[in-house]
């Protein structure tokens, strides 16, 4: 040990020893899962205050978690956003066709089609309906879960394939991570990778939007684990001190790679309740009841729309899958804890929801899952045409050195003839016929 | 380049023309740049109502309104961060950092994000900011108001840096910064905000007003980013600086009497090497000097490109006047300055043979 200070336990006095606390989960790989501890309040019990309303007012929704579904799978309560059912059925089919499309870009990495790709297992309500109570041209800083949002806001599928493959037809040339999107014609912000830093360029969007006079808000979506970052401090003091128009949903999804939501403070308080110390509106939703979601991400976008102020919502979800196609759950935690989940799938949850009303059935989803999982088989198909990872139908060697700056500055221009170089030595024959771009 | 050689030259008669000092400048460049483009905007700790703690945003607020000019929470991250919201959304935002040394809570946000941000989405988004900040040392600031971080970025693809070295270059890089579509870091010198330093600090300053580069044209003129100035002609040995030691190795050359080849590069990334590679292939010596410290400071980039593009014209190896590789103590701040002495020094062992 590093010489210290002798301090006064030498000299024996009778304070008692610190320990050090390590959170630890629940449950770890084999253990048998209870979640009894975690306390689901009956659907529609929780308040819905006016969108106008003084945060200090909103104590119970920090701690409690506003559900609408109800074990009997009808609406319940004051949050119910009473959508139509095509709205319901259209919710539906997004979150189905987010499933699917993680599906098959799970098994496109496992195939060696990329390098890497990250599913939203039992999260899908968490953007899909949250968008969908957006307006479309409201900005979204998300965080790398969120494919949903693009799949709601009708982004070509086919050019999210061609970014997972980096392959020639991919926009962002090839640079990006697969799954780290960036679509400006869809208000949708370039995902970075590094964490939470969207959360504050969100807050800075709706400040500029608010300094404009203009009337579009600003969302962002950040990891429960994430928000442990100094950028989530950033936000919040940020948000707060402009009352800027802005809504910082925090997908509380239990997990952040093999380390628990405890690493970020969760044995002790909620995610919700960080609201109260910045004088931020929060919510604590059930994250896996679509309709809550909806309502939920409406409330605070009218608020925000009003002038009324930021809100931080925390979506109480699971992540039902891995982080990553890197990682192995099964080495970590336990396999139960996805069936025992007590806030059940939002998918099927929904789904049991439209039938309960009278306005679905098994045969319909089958029809729409088997529809869906088609629909990304054939895009994937078109996107394959333009290439898959490492196989050689990648964007031009110079578009690498292009949009570091506007301009092509000296030393670029020269790293550049150096690539050309490297590549002509490699390849004096010229290039091979296939697929190899200049 | 050669059309402000006579910039630092003393004052030969009392012009009529506007003489401004460095923050006068910087004030004015922010005032051309709000009154030409409303989505030019200016934020950070203090510049609001009070005008920034050097004054450099004084009476900003009053005339452009507080949603132009306004105060931030003590929080850089943010200041940044917020930065590339509104950069994204289409403002051009031109946040201030107090000092320089408390620039490093929002590092992330500036070389993962800012800088990235151009080639990350392939162009759909950028960061058209400029971020100002006074650095250097010479004030007693000690170790957290003096420091001189520039290495720490132009070793970031995706930014650039920028250092004027006297007011009428302050003002038309700043306005050029503040037009360029890709982040800028705009490092003040504020030991020579009110006067150029000759490195002496027993001796008085003597205020802007007493030189020529202090004449300030009224109104929009800009200055390349990139472009060279050169500040002296000499065949002797060719010196590389920029912001204050500009002035204190002219004021060494002046007094030993040796003709150098200053340059003042004023933009460090992208850097004019046309203007180093002709003067090293005169001179055939090179002196590198910078406040900063001096392992992996910027002088060894400098020093690696002479060697490597002008080797064959070099009658003697380069050298590197710098701070030391400490942290810049208070006290001694003195001793810790690359001033005179070790810079004559330098250029004695340099024209040695």
């Amino acid at each position: 040990m590093a010489d210290r200070p002798e301090g006064n336990a030498a000299k024996g006095d009778n304070r008692p020893k610190l320990s050090l606390h390590v959170p630890e989960p629940k449950y770890r790989p084999g253990d048998t899962v209870d979640f009894s501890h975690i306390d689901v309040p009956a659907a529609g019990s929780m308040a819905r205050p006016d969108e106008a309303c003084d945060p200090a007012e909103m104590r119970d929704m920090a701690f409690g978690l506003v559900r609408v579904l109800g074990e009997d799978n009808k609406a319940h309560g004051p949050w119910d956003p009473k959508l139509d059912p095509d709205t319901l059925r259209t919710m539906l089919g997004h979150m189905a066709m987010t499933r699917a499309f993680d599906e098959r870009m799970f098994r496109g990495q496992r195939q060696g089609k990329t390098s890497f790709y990250m599913k939203c297992t039992g999260e899908e309500a968490t953007s899909v309906s949250a968008s969908m109570a957006l307006a479309a041209d409201d900005m979204v800083f998300p965080s790398y879960r969120q494919q949903g949002i693009l799949i709601q806001r009708g982004y070509p599928m086919i050019e999210m394939i061609n970014q997972i493959y980096s392959n020639k037809g991919d926009k962002l040339k090839g640079r990006q991570l697969p799954i780290m999107y960036s679509s400006r014609e869809h208000s949708f912000f370039t995902i970075s990778g590094n964490l939470a830093t969207q959360t504050p360029q969100a807050v800075g969007w709706a400040m500029a939007s608010a300094m404009k006079g203009d009337s579009r808000i600003a969302a962002t979506w950040v990891g429960e684990g994430s928000t442990a970052e100094g950028d989530f401090h950033s936000a919040c003091t940020f948000a707060t001190v402009y009352n800027a128009p802005v809504i910082l949903n925090v997908i509380n999804n239990q997990w952040a790679i093999s380390s628990f939501s405890g690493f970020a403070g969760a044995e002790r308080t909620t995610f919700a309740a960080r609201a109260l110390g910045y004088g931020l509106a929060g919510l604590r939703v059930d994250g896996n009841d679509a309709l809550a979601c909806y309502a939920a991400e409406q409330w605070a976008a009218n608020r925000a729309r009003a002038n009324a102020g930021p809100t931080l919502i925390e979506f109480f979800t699971y992540r039902a899958e891995g982080h990553s196609t890197s990682d192995d759950p099964s080495g970590y935690r336990s396999a139960q804890e996805r069936e025992e989940w007590p806030l059940g799938d939002p998918v099927m949850r929904l789904k049991n929801h439209l039938i309960a009303i009278g306005e679905w059935d098994e045969e319909r989803q089958e029809k729409m899952d088997l529809e869906a999982a088609e629909h990304v088989k054939k895009v994937t198909k078109e996107a394959e045409a333009n290439g898959i990872l490492g196989h050689g139908l990648h964007h031009p060697f110079r578009t690498m050195f292009e949009d570091v700056f506007e301009e092509l500055p000296w030393h670029l221009q020269e790293q550049a003839n150096q690539a050309v170089r490297e590549r002509e030595t490699k390849f004096p024959e010229g290039l091979p016929t296939k697929g190899v771009q200049g | 380049m050669s059309e402000t050689a006579t910039q630092d030259a003393p004052a030969t008669e009392s012009a009529t023309e506007r003489r401004l000092n460095m923050i006068e400048a910087i004030n004015d460049a922010l005032d051309v740049s709000m009154g030409r483009d409303e989505d030019v905007v200016v934020m950070g700790e203090d510049v609001g109502y009070f005008g920034g703690v050097f004054r450099c945003t004084a009476g900003l607020q009053e005339k452009y309104g507080k949603t132009r000019v306004f105060d931030t929470p003590i929080n850089e991250c943010g200041i940044i961060a917020v930065a590339v919201g509104m950069g994204a959304y289409g403002l051009r935002p031109v946040p201030e950092i107090q000092f320089a040394d408390y620039i490093y809570p929002g590092l992330d946000q500036l070389i993962s994000e800012a800088a990235r941000l151009r080639y990350r989405s392939a162009g759909e988004y950028i960061a058209p900011m400029t971020v100002r900040s006074p650095f250097g040392g010479g004030i007693f600031g000690g170790q957290t108001h003096s420091q001189s971080p520039e290495a720490i970025f132009t070793h970031v693809s995706g930014l650039k840096t920028v250092i004027p070295a006297t007011p009428y270059d302050a003002k038309g890089l700043l306005i050029s910064c503040i037009e360029d579509n890709d982040p800028v870091i705009f490092f003040e010198p504020k030991r020579i905000y009110n006067g150029p330093f000759s490195g002496y600090y027993d001796k008085p300053v003597q205020p802007w007003k007493k030189f020529d580069a202090s004449v300030v044209p009224e109104g929009y003129y800009k200055i390349p980013l990139g472009k060279a100035r050169q500040v002296t002609e000499g065949e002797q040995l060719t010196i590389l600086a920029y912001g204050t030691m500009v002035h204190v190795v002219e004021a060494v050359c002046r007094e030993k009497g040796v003709e150098a080849d200053i340059l003042d590069l004023r933009t460090l990334v992208p850097l004019d090497i046309e203007a180093i590679e002709a003067s090293v292939e005169r001179t055939g010596r090179c002196l590198i000097v910078h406040e900063a410290t001096r392992t992996s400071g910027f002088g060894a980039e400098l020093s690696a490109l002479v060697t490597e593009r002008c080797f064959y014209h070099l009658e003697a190896p380069v050298e590197r006047v710098t701070g030391f590789d400490t942290p810049y103590p208070h006290s001694l701040e003195w001793a810790y300055f690359p001033g005179p002495i070790r810079i004559g020094e330098a250029i004695d062992k340099i024209l040695k043979d």
